[in-house]
């Protein structure tokens, strides 16, 4: 046990403060301190993408890939490093994070050579978006119940259906795209991923208003779009098991750096006044304050130490689920609480007269979604349940019949 | 950076499991519970052998001076055992204490008793209010000589030493001191408490001979290092008892029917037994941080501490509550073992004071880190 760095780790750190030192967009630091509404989609992206390919020229993007796919080879450890010492630039790599941390992995593990040697390395870069096209409207926690359909013909495949909550499709350029090529088959044997180039004729990319009021989510439609059969990953019927792969990514992507909003409350408290004086002088709010604390140091260790395992070679199994359990529903009771230490102020929103720039308004707004993307609090719960703690599964009515006797409800 | 233990020190667990396996099974446990000794001298000697009590007792002072992430792993398996003996009043408080604030010569002449069992410490300070601060305190020493009631005091009946929380003279704020448990003028008697696997005592002292432990005048001082090095040892033991109850939980859910099917299938035990790993599992990333705080006696020692002290707090109360309801009515007799960590979680919980009290001292380092 050793929580300092190694000499080669305090080396490599010096190498990567000087290097963000000389190269870090300085002038956005304050825009990115203060609460993402603030930007427009367009503004966001136009410095993500900047910030990305600088990154990347100089070797500190997508770090443990490969460096022939752009990447660097990195050591888990030297990932954390990074991440420590990017700080709040990181948040410029929001809309890389599912193609990068996802979409890439599974192209590493399915596609030809040469797809990975054309893909990737834009993708690492920023230069090229992608995004993952799995959950539909029937479709989401019981994901292997997707519709979407793919019939061969040729050599190329025709996709008909519809596709949900697909984060970024809106400035996305590639997608993997999990479809159901054999109704026949059971459930989960009739499955075939994809990718595909979204300016594909027959794509439609229709934005959905979240709570928020932004749309960081799409419906999209698919109407005899050709994906050409060299653009399979994985055998047919292999759907499903291509797609763990992506999922067990999901969990270091959406996992591994999960954040509570406890800095952002601890800044907020450290300075908030109340009708008595401070707040933190309130033994009430202190003892919610250290719950928090607990949790968020909690959540740290627990991240680091699955990077430990990770680091001996272990590959992140399912006890990687706690970081968004927790996380999720965490951010949501911090901005609770945050806003209920506000009182009537509480209410407002516009970011001039609200507090903090309505920083905890958003949060309470944006938590829902944590708590159901990438998995939601009872299918987290239930992956810990079956797959760490070894409990049965539940009593399934769809895994031995063909999948289209199965009944399908409204959808 | 590593985050976990070394291969010696897990093999030093997996030992101490197979140790406390063979000799410290619940019926051994039950002994304590039901019989009339304070604790289970048999373990006592055998923990003694194998020189678990001087784990980070300097070698200087008869120890092993092996060091404190070997000790946070034995203190683990202890918890998990819930081990009737009096190694936590003994180790982490009065060696600790000593350790902290001894001279030379108090050093040389405890330590090396502690550390080889021969001689039992404990730590009094809570009076009949039963306050773990030094703001409870109202026994007083004048001219060398200890008057006051201490209740509870853990192995009270069975200590030959206590470290004795006391005003010196006329003074407001209390200090610490070392006494002899066979001086005159002491008193004591066993007493019932929530966990009697775990003995508690009144001791009474009238006029009794004792020495100043440390500087009379940083008793604060030397009682907030105490608690936050026993904070930590005290969480390993909370967590290896939470781990514990919810693999019993786990197991149960598993040979336990209803309605056709194990228990453990349904989504309401299911999601019962997660959230038990999940607050077992962040408290065990706090204790490993306190862990290394510990080990390095780094700056970030009474944050990591407090840290460590709520979470495994907190995680042992919710999974040994948890584990009772994940029993139904199994889980409330005499006869299953879950009453025996649901009473050791909520001692634990209370011996270095509420976990309001660390929360607020948490808040409190806090705001200090943020100044610094």
């Amino acid at each position: 046990m050793d929580f300092n760095d190694t000499p080669e780790e305090a080396a490599f750190r010096e190498t990567v403060r000087t290097w963000m030192q000389d190269n870090a967009p300085h002038d956005l630091h304050d825009k990115l301190e203060a609460d993402r509404a603030e930007w427009t989609e367009e503004e966001r992206l136009r410095e993500a993408k900047a910030w990305q390919l600088k990154k990347q020229r100089a070797g500190w993007a997508c770090m443990q890939w490969p460096k022939e796919y752009g990447g660097r080879g990195a050591t888990p450890m030297e990932r954390v490093i990074w991440g420590q010492e990017e700080g709040v630039y990181a948040q410029l790599s929001g809309m890389f994070l599912i193609g990068q941390g996802m979409c890439g992995p599974t192209m590493m593990g399915y596609a030809s050579e040469e797809h990975k040697r054309r893909y990737l390395p834009p993708l690492a870069s920023g230069e090229e978006i992608w995004s993952q096209m799995f959950s539909e409207p029937g479709a989401g926690s019981d994901l292997a119940g997707l519709q979407t359909r793919a019939e061969r013909d040729g050599d190329t495949w025709i996709i008909n259906g519809q596709k949900i909550w697909t984060s970024g499709a809106h400035y996305s350029d590639y997608a993997i795209l999990l479809t159901r090529t054999d109704p026949k088959a059971l459930k989960h044997k009739g499955l075939t991923m994809f990718f595909l180039d979204l300016k594909s004729p027959g794509v439609e990319i229709r934005p959905i208003k979240q709570i928020t009021g932004e749309s960081h989510f799409n419906e999209v439609y698919f109407t005899d779009v050709r994906i050409p059969e060299a653009q399979r990953l994985g055998e047919p019927g292999e759907g499903w098991r291509v797609a763990l792969t992506t999922l067990m990514n999901e969990r270091l992507a959406i996992g591994g750096g999960a954040t509570t909003g406890f800095e952002e409350l601890w800044d907020f408290v450290s300075t908030a006044e109340g009708e008595d004086g401070p707040v933190l002088q309130d033994r009430a709010v202190r003892s919610k304050v250290a719950d928090f604390a607990v949790t968020a140091s909690g959540l740290k260790y627990t991240s680091y130490r699955l990077l430990s395992a990770v680091s001996r070679g272990d590959m992140p199994g399912p006890e990687a689920s706690i970081g968004k359990l927790v996380a999720a529903v965490t951010t949501q009771d911090i901005a609770e609480f945050a806003l209920e230490l506000q009182e009537m102020g509480g209410i407002l929103m516009a970011p001039d007269t609200a507090a903090v720039n309505a920083k905890f308004q958003n949060m309470r707004l944006r938590a829902p979604g944590m708590r159901i993307a990438g998995g939601t609090d009872e299918i987290l719960r239930n992956i810990i349940a079956e797959r760490v703690l070894g409990l049965p599964g539940d009593v399934r009515l769809d895994t031995k019949v063909p999948f289209d006797e199965i009944p399908k409800g409204k959808v | 950076m590593n985050f976990e233990f070394s291969a010696d020190q897990k093999l030093l667990g997996d030992q101490a499991r197979k140790f406390l396996a063979d000799n410290c099974a619940s019926t051994e446990v039950r002994k304590i519970l039901e019989g009339s000794d304070a604790y289970h001298h048999d373990l006592w000697h055998g923990i003694a052998e194998l020189g678990w009590l001087g784990t980070a007792i300097p070698e200087a002072y008869g120890g092993l001076g092996a060091g404190y992430l070997e000790l946070c792993v034995l203190a683990e398996e202890l918890g998990r055992a819930l081990a009737p003996v009096p190694f936590s009043s003994s180790i982490y408080l009065a060696a600790e204490a000593l350790l902290l604030a001894g001279t030379e010569d108090q050093k040389q002449r405890w330590l090396p008793r502690l550390a080889s069992g021969e001689a039992i410490g404990t730590f009094a300070i809570a009076e009949s209010s039963g306050g773990a601060s030094l703001k409870s305190v109202h026994a007083s020493v004048s001219d060398g000589r200890l008057t006051g009631l201490k209740l509870p005091v853990p192995d009270g009946d069975s200590a030959d030493l206590a470290v004795v929380a006391a005003l010196p003279g006329d003074k407001q704020s209390a200090a610490l001191y070392l006494v002899g448990l066979d001086a005159p003028g002491v008193s004591r008697s066993p007493i019932d408490a929530i966990d009697p696997t775990r003995s508690q005592a009144q001791v009474v002292f009238d006029g009794t001979p004792v020495e100043p432990l440390g500087d009379e005048t940083a008793g604060e001082s030397f009682v907030s290092q105490l608690y936050d090095r026993a904070a930590i040892l005290f969480a390993f033991e909370q967590l290896g008892g939470a781990q514990r109850v919810l693999e019993m939980g786990r197991d149960y859910a598993l040979e336990r029917y209803a309605f056709g099917r194990p228990i453990g299938a349904f989504q309401a035990i299911k999601h019962t037994l997660a959230d038990m790993y999940v607050s077992e599992e962040l408290a065990r990333s706090n204790c490993y941080y306190g862990a290394w705080a510990l080990s390095t006696n780094g700056a970030d020692l009474p944050q990591a501490a407090a840290t460590a002290r709520v979470s495994a707090t907190q995680a042992y109360q919710h999974c040994a509550k948890s584990n009772i309801q994940v029993h139904g009515g199994m889980g409330y007799t005499w006869e299953f073992d879950c009453h025996l960590y649901y009473r050791r979680s909520q001692l634990l919980a209370l011996v270095l004071g509420s976990v309001e009290r660390w929360k607020d001292l948490l808040v409190s380092r806090l705001e200090t880190a943020s100044a610094a």
